[in-house]
């Protein structure tokens, strides 16, 4: 008879080291939170993880207090909604690390925006003064070659030494 | 044996009965089905892109690719700005070089040099997760790498991928990739580390024009909530069942 009953204690053997190994293997918190294996059954130490993730991007009253002038004169031009950051980099931890940040003044850079395209929307509705047409010029035609800070002041989003 | 009328029908009432109710108890007891009961007051993200203000300057993908450690020269993202522009032969052109993280600064379609006066119309419509109420990607995880959080934003646990590509197949939007770094399965996080933070997404804040807003969908007070109860909004790809809840203004319907 006890030949008969060999291959289940085999088979129960097997059970056991598996439970064991799963046991070993699969972190305590993983859990189907919500009893929802459909979508929440994850290792909830996870969501830590990516809350624990670095900010870079640190917006703009984090520059406000050393940089008060052209912090100033940016918010209350038309370039208001521009941050810091989109022309300057992401701060990080400035002023530790990166000690300076670099500016992109590439005629590239403002043709993002300010770049003549027939499907562009012709109207800026973003300041709170009311809708603007938005500025767009031809880089070809508009004085190739010479960086737009040449003449253009960003910060006031005027011309530079003019009104 | 004999057998009335009236025992009969109640004996036939009763098996009906045992075998319905039952069913159905069981699907209230469902633990989805049970924890759905309280969804509508749950705290949950959500998405608006206003694609009528969108210019095409690609700064929130710049701002995302640095934000996420996505690597800026790789040819993935985890949001996009696509173009599209029809002419007047009928084309449907639709590009998004380098995933717009330089911006849309020459019309070159495709690479194709088109004539202003043969456009009929054109525009710009940026793309993310949508965060899927019922998210296809999750339901094929065989491992349990990627979830839903209960605000309602799909993670993927890095330590935990295989690898398989699975979600990355499953995903009508083509928003999932492998990371160039850690090869593994990655996606949009609505800025996760930010959003708990009470920041807005890194796109949300490098958009200047305001298409892009970030919010708590039942949350009255929020901007998000107040533009999908009371605008004329749309979801990308319905038919699918996703429930995304990322919900654009201005969508065209050659949009996909």
């Amino acid at each position: 008879m006890s030949h008969a009953w060999r291959p289940l204690f085999v088979v129960i053997g097997l059970v056991a080291l598996i439970l064991v190994v799963r046991a070993i293997i699969v972190p305590a918190d993983f859990q189907a939170k919500n009893g929802d294996y459909k979508y929440q059954w994850h290792r909830v130490g996870n969501e830590e993880d990516w809350k624990n993730f670095k900010v870079k991007y640190q917006g703009r009253d984090y520059c406000k207090d050393c940089h008060s002038a052209q912090y100033g004169q940016a918010t209350s031009s038309k370039h208001a909604l521009v941050q810091c950051e989109n022309c300057h980099g992401p701060a990080i931890e400035h002023p530790v690390n990166p000690a300076k940040l670099t500016i992109d003044k590439s005629r590239e850079l403002c043709l993002r925006c300010h770049a003549k395209l027939p499907y562009r929307p012709a109207v800026y509705a973003g300041l709170p003064a009311g809708p603007i047409p938005l500025k767009m010029q031809d880089g070809e035609q508009h004085n190739p070659g010479i960086e737009c800070v040449t003449c253009h002041d960003v910060h006031r989003a005027g011309f530079k030494g003019g009104k | 044996m004999k057998l009335t009328r009236r025992e009969l029908l109640k004996m036939g009432f009763i098996s009906v009965a045992g075998t319905v109710i039952p069913l159905s108890a069981l699907e209230i007891l469902k633990p989805e089905a049970f924890a759905s009961l309280k969804h509508s007051k749950k705290k949950r993200w959500g998405f608006v892109v206003d694609a009528t203000k969108c210019v095409g300057c690609g700064m929130c993908v710049k701002a995302c690719k640095l934000e996420n450690e996505v690597p800026f020269e790789s040819n993935v993202s985890r949001t996009w700005v696509e173009r599209y522009v029809v002419t007047k032969d009928g084309d449907v052109i639709i590009d998004s070089p380098k995933e717009a993280r330089y911006g849309f600064i020459k019309n070159d379609p495709q690479g194709k040099k088109i004539k202003d006066e043969d456009i009929v119309k054109g525009f710009f419509v940026p793309k993310l997760c949508n965060q899927c109420d019922k998210p296809s990607c999750v339901q094929v995880c065989p491992v349990g790498a990627t979830y839903k959080t209960e605000d309602g934003v799909v993670l993927v646990d890095r330590t935990w991928c295989i690898g398989c590509g699975y979600c990355v197949q499953n995903c009508p939007y083509g928003a999932r990739f492998f990371h160039p770094v850690y090869n593994t399965a990655e996606k949009c996080t609505f800025c996760y580390h930010r959003i708990t933070k009470g920041m807005k997404a890194a796109c949300v804040d490098a958009c200047a024009f305001g298409a892009r807003k970030i919010g708590l969908i039942n949350d009255p007070q929020s901007e998000v909530h107040k533009i999908i109860n009371t605008e004329r909004v749309a979801v990308l790809k319905p038919e699918f069942g996703n429930e995304p809840q990322v919900f654009y203004i201005g969508l065209d319907h050659i949009v996909r």
